[in-house]
């Protein structure tokens, strides 16, 4: 379109035609600047936590820092090894308990359900994500404490008290058992939904297949497949967990917050991002505090982002087949 | 027949057990949406009151005296509307770009990536990230701050949410436009923002729901007060945190107002998220699918 061009009636069309290319040109490179934002916020986020928590990572060793077991930072000692050990017990015990009911739940929507139950499931998964944290929050504050309390502890005590992990050293409720009851409800819907889409992209061929040589639908199920989808479960898991490990407040709320080193998913424990937002407040009083704080943060927004990109990689993955 | 018979019947009796369990565990989930519901319905509803959302916290509040949670109210919902319009001015543009121009290309997939990725960060992480800024800044706690970090973690809830609706576009459509010599923009703002109109309203919902019930965040950009915010460089109250320090309290009348304001911020979620399903289900009429 370099030259003007006239058409039959002798007017120019040039001019209709250029304004719009420009147009195109640069909606396209300012829609592109605008898609870069989320590309480069990822970058942003850790750069600039690193620059912050970069004072106390050069004060002390990493390996002072990871594992060292006393948190005092008026006295100059900053050991994460407590709060470590808190949120992966936190999220374990999370990710324990819904990986057997979400599992179960996915394969009953996406291979047995009927279109009604599955019509009904949906949208109550969809509230149940939608549930803001802290209102489970008071959820387990209400419901779930008193019952690890007056129900879970004394069972426990009663039948498990030989086995370490389940004896119970402060009976109060609040600890890690109720953190990871709600955290368990908190991510099911997430990984549910996860599952239920891995299982949609598994070809109804190979069902009718099993079927059809006389399998019932279980054992097609276990042996034709679950092997199918085993990775997409397995990163569905993962992405849970990471989901898991950054949930704040309604873990705050439940878990007791005692800077210790658990024994028992009875204890009381204090979580990384727990320890963020309690002492966000008086964190510019002592020299380096912000500094670790801030570095709690990086830690696990480095561990999120490593579990994210596995499950993700192998989910998008996995649903591309389809 | 008794060689025939006896694996018969076990993998019959597994499949039994395995719905029974099957049935067993869809009813626990789906049960705790309930018994979360109605927990949260017996402890607020008692405790709710006129005075409570009409009325902004008084002298002895914290104490169990007069007042109500007005102010939270208020500034949860100029954060979350703030927010959601911030991330709406960005996810837009980038669900267009992301349909129109990069299409299912391995960029496009990147961008996917990126987006899901930025979805699993944590809220804790972006107020720590929002607070790092603001000490850069010398900003203090204020609504803007607030407003920009959830506007951050609703961007990609928002622009996934109208992605997903927008690949399910026919492509015939696209191809019909640029046939007749349209060029991609125009594609993008007369034919695919038309057939985007569902995912938007449901993103807007999406967003507006996290946003509101983000409470990690707004802990350290947005603060807290007792007065209902006038400007955007004041910190304000929301919901969240006036649910979470009030159950901190010792007292038992600020306990009760603090299951009220969960009861508040439940309601408000749960009609914005039965909003987004009938509103998306009654768009869904008017596009070509």
């Amino acid at each position: 379109m370099s030259q003007s061009i006239k058409n039959t009636e002798g007017r120019l069309s040039r001019p209709s035609v250029v304004p719009r290319i420009s147009v195109d040109r640069i909606a396209r490179r300012s829609f592109f600047a605008i898609m870069l934002l989320p590309v480069f916020l990822i970058a942003i986020v850790t750069i600039a936590l690193v620059i912050r928590s970069w004072p106390i990572l050069t004060a002390y060793p990493l390996k002072d820092l990871l594992f060292g077991n006393i948190w005092r930072p008026d006295k100059g000692l900053f050991g994460f090894y407590p709060y470590i050990i808190a949120t992966f017990w936190v999220t374990a015990v999370g990710v324990l308990l819904a990986t057997p009911a979400c599992i179960l739940v996915s394969i009953y929507l996406a291979e047995y359900a009927h279109a009604r139950t599955r019509s009904v499931a949906k949208p109550v998964l969809d509230l149940l994500a939608a549930i803001p944290p802290v209102v489970y929050g008071v959820w387990g504050l209400v419901a779930i404490v008193p019952f690890v309390d007056k129900v879970l502890a004394p069972l426990s005590d009663r039948w498990l008290g030989a086995v370490s992990i389940f004896r119970v050293n402060q009976p109060t409720g609040f600890g890690i058992l109720a953190a990871g009851i709600v955290l368990a409800v908190m991510i099911a819907p997430l990984i549910i939904s996860v599952m239920y889409e891995i299982f949609s992209t598994v070809p109804n061929d190979l069902r009718h297949a099993s079927l059809a040589v006389g399998a019932t639908q279980w054992q097609t199920i276990r042996s034709v497949i679950l092997p199918q989808v085993a990775p997409g479960i397995i990163a569905a898991i993962v992405l849970g967990a990471s989901r898991a490990l950054g949930e704040t407040i309604a873990v705050l709320m439940v878990v007791g917050n005692v800077a210790q080193t658990p024994t028992s998913i009875f204890d009381p424990a204090y979580p990384l991002p727990a320890l963020i937002a309690n002492n966000y407040g008086d964190m510019m009083s002592v020299p380096l505090y912000d500094s670790a704080l801030l570095s709690a943060a990086l830690i696990l927004l480095i561990v999120i982002l490593i579990f994210n990109i596995l499950s993700i990689v192998v989910i998008q993955r996995m649903l591309r087949r389809k | 027949m008794k060689f025939l018979k006896q694996p018969w019947q076990r993998r019959h009796l597994v499949e039994t057990f395995m719905k029974f369990i099957m049935r067993v565990s869809l009813v626990f989930v789906a049960g705790a949406l309930g018994l979360i519901s109605w927990i949260v319905v017996v402890r607020g509803l008692p405790a709710l009151s006129w005075s409570m959302i009409t009325q902004i916290p008084k002298g002895g509040y914290y104490m169990g005296k007069e007042g109500g949670i007005l102010n939270a109210i208020i500034g949860s919902l100029y954060l979350a509307t703030g927010g959601t319009f911030l991330a709406m001015l960005f996810s837009v543009p980038i669900a267009l770009y992301l349909k129109t121009y990069l299409g299912d290309s391995k960029w496009g997939h990147y961008v996917r990536l990126s987006l899901d990725m930025l979805w699993g960060i944590p809220s804790i992480v972006y107020g720590a990230f929002g607070f790092t800024l603001m000490i850069a800044f010398g900003l203090r706690a204020s609504l803007l701050a607030g407003i920009i970090i959830l506007a951050l973690i609703e961007l990609p809830i928002m622009a996934r949410a109208m992605d997903e609706v927008i690949r399910r576009m026919p492509a015939d459509l696209e191809h019909a436009a640029l046939a007749l010599g349209s060029t991609k923009f125009e594609v993008a703002l007369r034919v695919v923002i038309r057939q985007m109109l569902p995912g938007i309203t449901t993103a807007i919902l999406l967003g507006f729901g996290r946003g509101i019930g983000d409470a990690a965040s707004v802990l350290f950009t947005a603060g807290y007060t007792d007065r209902i915010v006038t400007s955007l460089m004041r910190p304000t109250a929301s919901l969240p945190l006036a649910v979470f320090f009030q159950l901190g309290s010792p007292y038992p009348e600020v306990q009760q107002r603090g299951y009220a304001a969960a009861l508040i911020l439940t309601i408000i979620v749960l009609a914005v998220s039965f909003g987004a399903r009938w509103l998306s289900a009654r768009l869904n009429k008017y596009t070509v699918k």
